[in-house]
């Protein structure tokens, strides 16, 4: 993927700063230049989305905390005071909380993108990795903001999430206590959240950075999963992607709107409205709806041989994002794009159906019948990475598939392949 | 803005493009995101504004002059700024009024410096006009303040009379509610 910089500087001035810091010549080559293929769908939005909130979260964050005060006994009026009392403080903070779950709703769109099309095979395994590390730091960054408000929710959250390292045998007591910073949750805690819910976002974009990097070595993929091959294949950056992702950020924008204006509160918990009281659990807590169906997985899990039940219900929630991480070399298929997949297609369909299953279970109060059916969607989840996608690889006979990317998009009016090309290396013999 | 048709190869297909209205349409767009991006950026400077509790805080306050004897200064707080109410001398009063004021650095005669009927009695915000330094009662060849940060000379009733602060101690929005009791506010 040629991403050589065209790029020549208007001015003297401008050819100066050129010769000396190219960066004029980097966003150029990145996001102008820069050959997109010319098939990618609305499901190659999200990333540009992503940026976007990831920018939104980190300014309207910092507004907040300009008033937000990280002390247990005035966090919780401190929120109230941003609601009340500051200019325009209910639209921050409702654009921030919102702004929270629209980020993981892009997100997993965004990762499930990549499970369908097949984004994460070789040669963009890093590209993968990285953009799972940025998930991660999410959870945590979302986690540990769920904590500043100081209500029933936050102070119950951070006592369960944190006892998920008391399962870890013989040092879990000590790391709790760690992390804590006295006996139980509490001023300490809190402190320290809020100082690395302020932190994390940065790590994240620098993560990002890393992360479009690697795209822009491995260059995108497209519907097809068909490598680029010549420049018919491709567009510029700007003006095609760049109007597209413009589209594509205005109508998630207008979702992300109606949200903050109609229901700012439909996605929180009304009992996080109550201020935090360390001597009383609220009789139904549940997490944010993003993390409901790792908290079903969480809780799904029994005893298992010799490992006790809390330490295999934390093992199977991480357990559950290290499949992702695998993927690339669980997914032994050299096909790329589900499209032409007819086996992998419906039970990627089916994984998606048993995640908000997951969800669904995750919010419910347990039942001696929900963890039936949380166990056998946690297996699932489980034999889907495990078990299914090595297989498949192996069984499935892939549809034809076009012999370039401008084909499949213009139909014979571009079968011109370039000479040596293999007419189709991805079917397997 | 140009008109007419002319083709346009971006897709690798050849099109017939009105050029007039794809115009029409970019310059609508950009003139409808930044009437969006300047909406969206409002709140953003809006909330660096004294928010209502605040404001609410700056509410006036009623100052109770009788325990100030003669020659005393007060230092009250009213909008977290420190209020001076000085009761004058009879003394500093007649000096007051015999200086000659039109060459001062900030020219003020001593009728615009405290209410009629009530000459022994200045109210000034206590911050140095140079750079908000608090000036100390009393000190300096004039007798009224000194501002210990770069040295500005105040006479009794609160107007500079050596710089480098360009304007009197400023007078706040206050009234007298009895002979011995102001509402400062």
């Amino acid at each position: 993927m040629s991403g050589q910089s065209t790029y020549v500087p208007k001015n003297a001035l401008a050819k100066w700063f050129e010769a000396r810091l190219p960066i004029g010549g980097l966003m150029h080559s990145s996001f102008i230049a820069y050959p997109t293929p010319r098939n990618l769908n609305y499901m190659w939005t999200f990333g540009g989305i992503l940026s976007f909130m990831l920018g939104a979260q980190i300014l309207t964050g910092i507004v907040l905390a300009m008033h937000y005060t990280p002390e247990s006994s005035l966090a919780f009026n401190s929120v109230e005071h941003i609601m009340r009392d500051v200019n325009g403080g209910w639209l921050l903070r409702y654009l921030h909380l919102n702004g929270a779950s629209l980020f993981f709703a892009a997100a997993y769109i965004h990762t499930a993108r990549g499970l369908y099309y097949g984004s994460y095979k070789s040669p963009r395994e890093v590209l993968w990795l990285l953009g799972i590390i940025i998930l991660l730091l999410m959870m945590a960054t979302a986690f540990m903001g769920y904590v500043l408000p100081w209500g029933q929710m936050s102070f119950w959250g951070a006592t369960v999430i944190t006892n998920l390292f008391s399962a870890i045998p013989i040092v879990g007591d000590t790391i709790v206590t760690y992390l804590w910073g006295g006996y139980a949750v509490g001023n300490p805690t809190l402190n320290r959240f809020y100082s690395l819910h302020y932190l994390l976002p940065f790590v994240i974009a620098g993560v990002v950075a890393l992360h479009v990097w690697a795209l822009h070595v491995a260059g995108q993929n497209n519907p097809t999963g068909i490598d680029v091959k010549s420049s018919k294949d491709t567009v510029p950056f700007t003006p095609y992607a760049t109007v597209k992702d413009a589209l594509g950020l205005v109508v998630f924008l207008l979702v992300y709107c109606w949200f903050v204006f109609y229901e700012p509160n439909i996605l929180g918990d009304a009992d996080n409205y109550i201020q935090a009281n360390p001597l009383k659990t609220p009789p139904h807590i549940v997490p944010e709806w993003y993390f409901l169906p790792f908290y079903a997985i969480l809780r799904s899990m029994p005893d298992i041989f010799f490992i006790p039940a809390k330490l295999a219900g934390v093992m199977a929630m991480f357990g559950a994002i290290l499949m992702l991480a695998l993927v690339p070399w669980l997914d032994t298929s050299r096909v790329r794009s589900a499209r032409f997949r007819p086996l992998y297609r419906p039970f990627f369909w089916v994984l998606i159906l048993v995640c908000i299953g997951l969800g669904y279970i995750g919010a419910k109060e347990v039942t001696p019948g929900r963890i039936v059916v949380g166990q056998i969607l946690t297996a699932y989840y489980y034999v889907h990475f495990l078990v299914i996608l090595p297989l498949l690889g192996l069984i499935e006979t892939p549809n034809d598939m076009p012999n370039s990317i401008s084909e499949s998009v213009l139909g014979g009016n571009a079968t011109a392949v370039p000479a040596g090309a293999h007419a189709a290396p991805e079917r397997k013999g | 803005m140009a008109t007419g048709a002319v083709t346009a190869q971006g897709a690798g297909t050849q099109e017939s493009v009105d050029q007039g209205k794809r115009d029409f349409l970019y310059i609508a767009t950009a003139a409808f995101g930044a009437v969006g991006a300047v909406a969206a950026i409002a709140p953003f400077i809006n909330q660096l504004a004294p928010d209502e509790e605040t404001i609410a805080a700056g509410a006036p306050i009623e100052v109770d002059l009788a325990p100030i004897a003669e020659g005393q200064i007060m230092h009250v707080v009213w909008r977290s700024k420190p209020i001076f109410v000085r009761h004058l001398t009879q003394k500093e009063v007649e000096e007051s009024k015999s200086a000659d004021w039109h060459e001062m650095i900030d020219p003020a005669p001593e009728q615009a410096r405290v209410k009629d009927g009530h000459d022994q009695w200045l109210v000034v915000i206590g911050i140095c006009t140079h750079l908000g330094c608090i000036p100390l009662d009393k000190e300096g060849p004039y007798g009224g303040w000194k501002c210990p940060c770069h040295g500005s000379l105040y006479d009794p009733l609160g107007r500079v009379r050596h710089g480098p602060a360009p304007a009197n101690l400023a007078v706040p929005p206050y009234a007298f509610l009895s002979d011995t009791k102001i509402r400062v506010g």
